[in-house]
């Protein structure tokens, strides 16, 4: 047994949302220990849902389940001073603090960083926000949707002749969370290379507008805009998803080596005689042409079929797969990517295993806490007296 | 200004997006880094005028005399790295690299998992020239399962990892986002597992082979769904722009050509706000609109009413609006939207750098700001072998005449092989 590269970093996830709630899920699934602070009615996570057998209950909303997991959790009042007077007390024995209210909230609460920093000066603070904590944005209100919206993505998703589409769930928020894990790593070393504790600010606004591949190069260097082609992909031709007898496929061609492979695989090779079809942008730009022609070929074929295919023949060609066909993924069964779990309310389920393996120092999934699971703990060990906690509970503090 | 990652060498073998990505972020965060790039991987010396315009990747749409150093997309990709040119498939090249590997902290690539192997620099062969070095292999399917050889692009493997199907137009079929998704999301997060494996290296010693399988940090981003499909049964239907439980919540067409704003209400609350926003006071009293569970169910209508309402406006006249009463909405902003965007520049979003061959020209910067150790824009963009000489001299203390003979015999250069 190795041990987990972050095992005795102690972090405070104070999070509501998903940036930050992935943030802590990252440093607790390699070692760290993560405790949840949540108001007494649980975290929003545990009111999003969706619930086992669709039945509200803060221990089964899937997605809590999934982004606690490896965490410990308390509940404490942050409203009451004595509730803010204990995270004060815990600051100072922890190394991060995420939090997703902003500044301005944290102020008000007297949490933010420069009253934490005066007691805690080491502590490594960042704050999660879909817009950060200044600029003209600071104070809008952000769902995913508008900030797919704003972010960029929109415009360039869906079909050129209707309305522009979101992307799948909460994409804007889980970017921001992997940047706050990057860049609470990077914080932990400048601290260990003896540069002291500091505030880190990321937003999910400016996460997605970091993940564009070539929207903010081309406008800059020729003014460029680039517009969304539905399925279709600007490079090239077919590069794009098709209906299938049981489904669809995804298939990427990317170069004339590729194309005529498939065309020969498909019994068509004077296709790749013919100029329209003969390179990248003239299959794109006859792309219409193209698929009237190819289309049918997937069509009367199974996904499992076509994939099989093509990949025999060397062509980028994989299923588009629903969420039951990714938990029955040969591929990732094999390589062990689905852990199986017990939960003592959702039951025994299979969660995504760890985005990256260090072998040796392995992280782990562990499952996500119950309601207030660990507050008695968590105060004892922050020297809370036992009788203490009735009289906190009594007031409202936990 | 001090920097996090100040002391870091990292070799950057990458191609094209999610390696590079890794890389930027780490030396934006103040590691060096050298990018090692085959002579043949910037493309032909002379790419054809109309493909030039076509692409869009080229200042002013101008090949310029040396246009492999003005592209765009590599120059984004690259900035703050020290470029040097090597033909890895060349022993002589083969053992530069390893002389690069002695002094280098991090070796990083995103090949197919053979090709370390046939060059004769796979882990094993890293580790023996180096005992503590940290390799980060990021290839799509990951370095063993049965779909370990295959060819692997973002654009199939976001489709095959789930997230093509969670979306699209709710009378079609999956669809996919805009840019190779799965690209950065494995970027990112590489990122984060360079600096875990240095953590553990500072505390142990230790370096390792660190493996990250695109398809897998891809799921990772939906690991919900895979939750509530096995706690509920049911698959997810395709939405639009629609939300399981939120409305009024879509898309909705502003004055112009292909001009749109988004809106999400998310509480009686914002409900009222937008009610008093679109001036239409019976809205508030209309009991199809009452709860949001009726708002849920009356969706249809509500998107006309509100859909006739933004035709009208600018659609950033309209979240102006809206933003002011507290209501969530975005305009759906384009490149041009982005680039000019005025929170992004007022929190200084878009450093401007300098670049030898392709001029001055804004770039998106790191979207994690550090009070203490900021982001460092430190140079554009190599151009192709800029560091050759210095990276053999300064660090590896080649003389002028090893590094001559190396160039005539093609080991090194900088302009590309045709």
């Amino acid at each position: 047994m190795t041990i987990a590269p972050l095992k005795g970093i102690r972090v405070l996830d104070l999070s509501n949302g998903v940036g930050g709630a992935y943030c802590g899920k990252l440093l607790a699934c390699y070692g760290a220990t993560v405790t949840r602070i949540e108001a007494s009615s649980g975290s929003a996570l545990r009111r999003e849902g969706p619930f086992r057998d669709d039945r509200p209950d803060p221990n089964t909303s899937a997605l809590q389940l999934y982004l606690d997991t490896s965490k410990r959790a308390m509940t404490l009042n942050l409203e009451h001073p004595d509730g803010q007077r204990l995270l004060r007390q815990l600051v100072t024995t922890v190394d991060v603090l995420v939090e997703d209210a902003g500044q301005q909230r944290m102020t008000e609460l007297g949490l933010d960083y420069s009253r934490i920093a005066a007691i805690a000066p080491d502590l490594i603070y960042v704050s999660v926000t879909p817009f950060g904590n200044d600029g003209p944005y600071a104070t809008y209100q952000a769902t995913e949707l508008t900030l797919y919206a704003l972010g960029g993505y929109m415009a360039l998703t869906g079909d050129p002749d209707r309305e522009p589409l979101q992307g799948p769930g909460a994409q804007p928020s889980y970017l921001a969370g992997v940047y706050a894990f990057v860049g609470v790593m990077a914080a932990l070393w400048a601290r260990a290379d003896g540069h002291g504790g500091q505030f880190l600010d990321i937003s999910a606004f400016e996460a997605i507008a970091a993940s564009h591949q070539w929207t903010i190069s081309r406008y800059s260097y020729s003014g460029m805009v680039q517009r969304r082609i539905g399925n279709r992909y600007d490079s090239g031709h077919p590069i794009t998803i098709y209906p299938t007898a049981d489904g669809y496929i995804s298939i990427g061609i990317s170069t004339d080596e590729q194309a005529q492979r498939f065309f020969v695989l498909i019994n068509r090779p004077d296709l790749g005689e013919d100029p329209r079809f003969a390179t990248n942008l003239a299959r794109l730009e006859h792309a219409d042409e193209l698929d009237a022609i190819i289309s049918p070929w997937f069509a009367v074929r199974t996904s499992a079929e076509v994939v099989a295919l093509c990949q025999e023949m060397r062509v980028p060609c994989a299923r588009v797969a629903t969420i039951a066909d990714l938990l029955a993924d040969p591929h990732l069964q094999q390589r062990g990517f689905w852990q199986e779990i017990a939960h003592p309310y959702a039951g025994r389920l299979l969660y995504p295993g760890l985005p990256f393996h260090l072998p040796a120092a392995d992280g782990s999934i562990q499952r996500a806490p119950l309601l207030s699971e660990h507050s008695v703990e968590t105060l004892e060990e922050a020297g809370e007296a036992h009788t203490d906690l009735g009289r906190l509970r009594a007031l409202g503090g936990i | 200004m001090q920097t996090a990652l100040q002391g870091i060498r990292i070799l950057d073998l990458t191609r094209v997006w999610s390696g590079p990505l890794a890389v930027r972020i780490l030396t934006d965060l103040g590691a060096e880094a050298i990018r090692i790039e085959s002579r043949g991987q910037r493309g032909p010396a002379a790419v054809p005028d109309w493909q030039v315009k076509r692409s869009g990747f080229y200042p002013n749409n101008e090949r310029g005399e040396r246009g492999w150093n003005r592209n765009a997309f590599i120059n984004e990709m690259n900035r703050n790295k020290l470029g040097i040119t090597l033909e890895l498939n060349r022993p002589e090249g083969v053992e530069i690299f390893r002389q690069l590997v002695a002094i280098s902290d991090v070796v990083i690539e995103n090949y197919s998992p053979r090709v370390l192997n046939n060059l004769g620099i796979d882990y094993g062969h890293l580790r023996a020239v180096r005992p503590d070095i940290i390799l980060v292999s990021m290839p799509g399917y990951g370095l063993s399962g049965p779909y370990r050889d295959r060819v692997a692009y973002g654009t199939t493997l976001e489709p095959e990892a789930g997230l093509s199907y969670l979306m699209g137009y709710p009378d079609r079929g999956p669809q996919r986002l805009g840019v190779a998704y799965p690209d950065p999301v494995a970027g990112i997060h590489a990122a984060g597992a360079v600096l875990l494996a240095l953590w553990h290296r500072r505390r142990t010693g230790e370096g390792q082979h660190v493996e990250l399988a695109q398809i897998e940090s891809a799921v990772a981003m939906i690991g919900e769904f895979v939750l509530a499909y096995q706690l509920t049964g049911t698959l997810p239907p395709r939405l639009g722009n629609r939300h399981p439980w939120m409305a009024p919540h879509g898309c909705y067409p502003c004055r112009g050509e292909d001009r749109w704003i988004t809106i999400a209400v998310r509480s009686n609350n914002e409900w009222q706000a937008l009610c008093g926003v679109l001036g239409q006071p019976w809205l508030n009293t209309d009991k199809r609109f009452a709860t949001p569970l009726a708002r849920w169910y009356h969706q249809d209508e509500l998107d006309a009413i509100i859909a006739a309402w933004t035709r009208e406006r600018d659609a950033f006249d309209v979240m102006d609006e809206l933003q002011q009463v507290g209501v969530p909405a975005g305009v759906v902003c384009d490149g041009r939207d982005l680039a000019t965007n005025p929170h992004l520049v007022a929190r200084g979003f878009f450093p401007r750098l300098e670049h030898p061959d392709a001029g001055t020209h804004f770039y998106p910067g790191l979207p994690i700001h550090l009070s203490r150790t900021p982001a460092s824009y430190r140079a554009d963009a190599p151009a192709l072998g800029q560091h050759n000489r210095f990276v053999l001299a300064e660090l590896l203390g080649l003389t002028g005449a090893r590094i001559d003979a190396l160039a005539s015999a093609g080991i090194i250069g900088d302009r590309p092989l045709a």
